[in-house]
């Protein structure tokens, strides 16, 4: 019994040891794609109108999602923020709530969930069909190397457009909750855009969501493009990429932005 | 059996045989080239020539290591042993940047096509030619149209490949192969999926290409009526090693009986109908006894 007790000890460490070294491997790859991604990056922006069609299809074609989004959620959190605030007698403080959750926190993580969702999809199933269907293979027979003509271009195209949707999500977040705050639940128009304008400073509060918003931006793109140049090329390693994409990007924007909100909130204390 | 023996001509066999060629006519030379996916031996010391201007078809069933020898020519691949030498390099020995610049005399057909799927035909077959020259506009368009009228889909120029059909496609991509003028265009199984005619148009293509442009032609298919109407040379691989070699002629006339199964298309023979298995009474009767 304790050697089949040792033994099962054995099979499990194994796995585990296995499980980390191969972890450590595939960050290896991944850095090393990115450093390419990188090295590339000159030649794809010498030809820019490749990046701007990816911010186009990135940006542009997420719009729609990105502002209903914005619009709801700054509807609801300007009920939900009243009614607890007026319990307190200080519901005119709702313009602050509002844009300080937004421009802090929900715009950047909720615009990057939607982003990885919509935009980092698309893009990882576009690279995994290129590469099932020998597109990308072709590209290399004809000496054109794909990371500089098709990974570059959507990996900046979705780093650029990602701040850029963060800050629609944040504006109109804070126009949905003066609709619902000022319009609908009558709060004097003066109090909830000046208390916003008082209590919000670029410095920390919007800087700290645009550097979210571009960190986001590029962990949702890196993951995006890899998964899409690194799926099987079948019909199943396609799907799998991007479930991979949209699962690994959610996580890693929640825990990126849990590490980043503790740095801020440490800086923001310790001055 | 020498790739350096003389004189330059095909060499009638029924056996293994290799095209007698100099090394300076040789566009392709492989030697010895062993290559394998993990513990998996795909190659197991393939030795070959492709003549400069000529078809040379490498046949074989499904899976035995064809598509694998033009991954290695074209470098995507490295052998792990044996040589690989194109137009007197060493393709596994090259640097990448020398690599690309060999690459540039390259064209390939790829089996469903490769179209790019975001662009138009005229645009796919403008791509090689925007990438690699600085020509201008006007110029693109005069020579994108002539490799499409050579093909005979000059009208088709701005249809998306969606629009196209599978022997449509197959024309288009070997248009754009040829956008270049490369000194080697390899096929891979080119005819696969093709209706009777857009097959006959296809293998019409590749001949007449091959000799208007003097290019080298290396065909991978497992179609041997319509090879032997246009190459020039055909290998026979099976299990990683080539089996038997020749001319159309040989290969009509051959006995072999690799050759034999392949050409008359038989279920059995020295390719097995039956996967490796354990005995099928075996198997069957494991739970009676």
């Amino acid at each position: 019994m304790p050697a089949e007790l040792a033994g099962g000890l054995a099979y499990w460490l194994r796995r585990l040891g296995g499980g980390v070294t191969g972890a450590i491997a595939q960050l290896g790859y991944v850095a090393r794609f990115l450093l390419a991604v990188l090295w590339h990056t000159p030649a794809a922006f010498r030809r820019i109108q490749l990046t701007l069609r990816e911010i186009y299809f990135s940006g542009v074609l997420s719009l729609v999602i990105i502002l209903m989004s914005g619009l709801f959620v700054g509807m609801v959190l300007s009920l939900q923020g009243y009614e607890t605030l007026k319990r307190y007698g200080a519901d005119e403080q709702l313009g602050i709530l509002v844009a300080l959750a937004l421009v802090r926190e929900l715009g950047p993580v909720i615009a990057g969930l939607l982003f990885a969702s919509r935009a980092g999809s698309a893009i990882t199933a576009e690279i995994g069909l290129m590469k099932t269907t020998e597109q990308l293979a072709a590209m290399e027979m004809m000496a054109v190397n794909p990371v500089a003509r098709v990974v570059a271009p959507r990996f900046w195209g979705g780093v650029i457009s990602m701040p850029l949707l963060a800050a629609l999500f944040s504006g109109f977040g804070i126009f949905g909750g003066y609709v619902v705050g000022v319009r609908l639940i009558g709060i004097d128009a003066g109090a909830f855009w000046g208390q916003m304008q008082a209590g919000v400073d670029f410095w920390p509060d919007v800087t700290n969501g645009i550097i979210k918003s571009v960190v986001f931006g590029i962990a949702v793109s890196l993951i995006a493009v890899f998964e899409g140049f690194d799926a099987k090329p079948t019909a199943e390693g396609v799907a799998g990429a991007t479930t991979r994409t949209v699962v690994i990007s959610s996580l890693a924007i929640l825990a990126l932005d849990f590490v980043m909100t503790v740095f801020m909130f440490r800086g923001a204390a310790s001055a | 059996m020498s790739p350096t023996a003389k004189p330059p001509a095909p060499r009638a066999s029924s056996g293994i045989a290799t095209w007698r060629a100099e090394p300076e006519t040789a566009a392709v030379q492989l030697t010895d080239v062993t290559f394998g996916y993990d513990a998996r031996p795909v190659l197991k010391g393939i030795t070959m020539t492709i003549p400069r201007g000529k078809i040379v078809a490498i046949m074989g069933g499904s899976g035995c290591g064809k598509t694998t020898i033009l991954r290695l020519i074209g470098g995507q691949l490295r052998p792990q042993s044996g040589e690989i030498r194109v137009g007197g390099l060493s393709v596994p020995d090259l640097d990448p940047d020398a690599l690309y610049d060999l690459r540039r005399k390259y064209g390939m057909l790829f089996q469903f096509g490769a179209l790019f799927t975001d662009m138009s035909v005229f645009e796919n077959i403008a791509f090689p030619m925007r990438e690699h020259t600085d020509l201008p506009e006007e110029l693109i368009r005069d020579l994108v149209l002539m490799k499409l009228h050579a093909v005979g889909l000059r009208g088709a120029a701005q249809l998306m490949p969606s629009e196209l059909s599978g022997g449509m496609a197959r024309r288009v991509a070997l248009a754009r192969a040829i956008a270049l003028d490369p000194m080697l265009v390899m096929y891979d199984e080119p005819f696969a999926g093709l209706d009777p005619i857009s097959l006959g148009v296809v293998g019409q293509l590749i001949r007449r290409l091959n000799d208007a442009l003097s290019i080298t032609s290396v065909l991978v298919t497992h179609d041997v009526y319509e090879s032997l109407k246009i190459v020039d040379f055909l290998y026979f691989v099976s299990e990683g090693r080539i089996v038997a070699s020749g001319t159309p002629e040989d290969v009509r006339a051959s006995h072999d009986p690799f050759v034999r199964q392949f050409v008359d298309g038989a279920p059995d023979g020295p390719v097995p109908f039956h996967y490796p298995a354990s005995s099928y009474r075996d198997e069957l009767f494991a739970d009676a006894g």
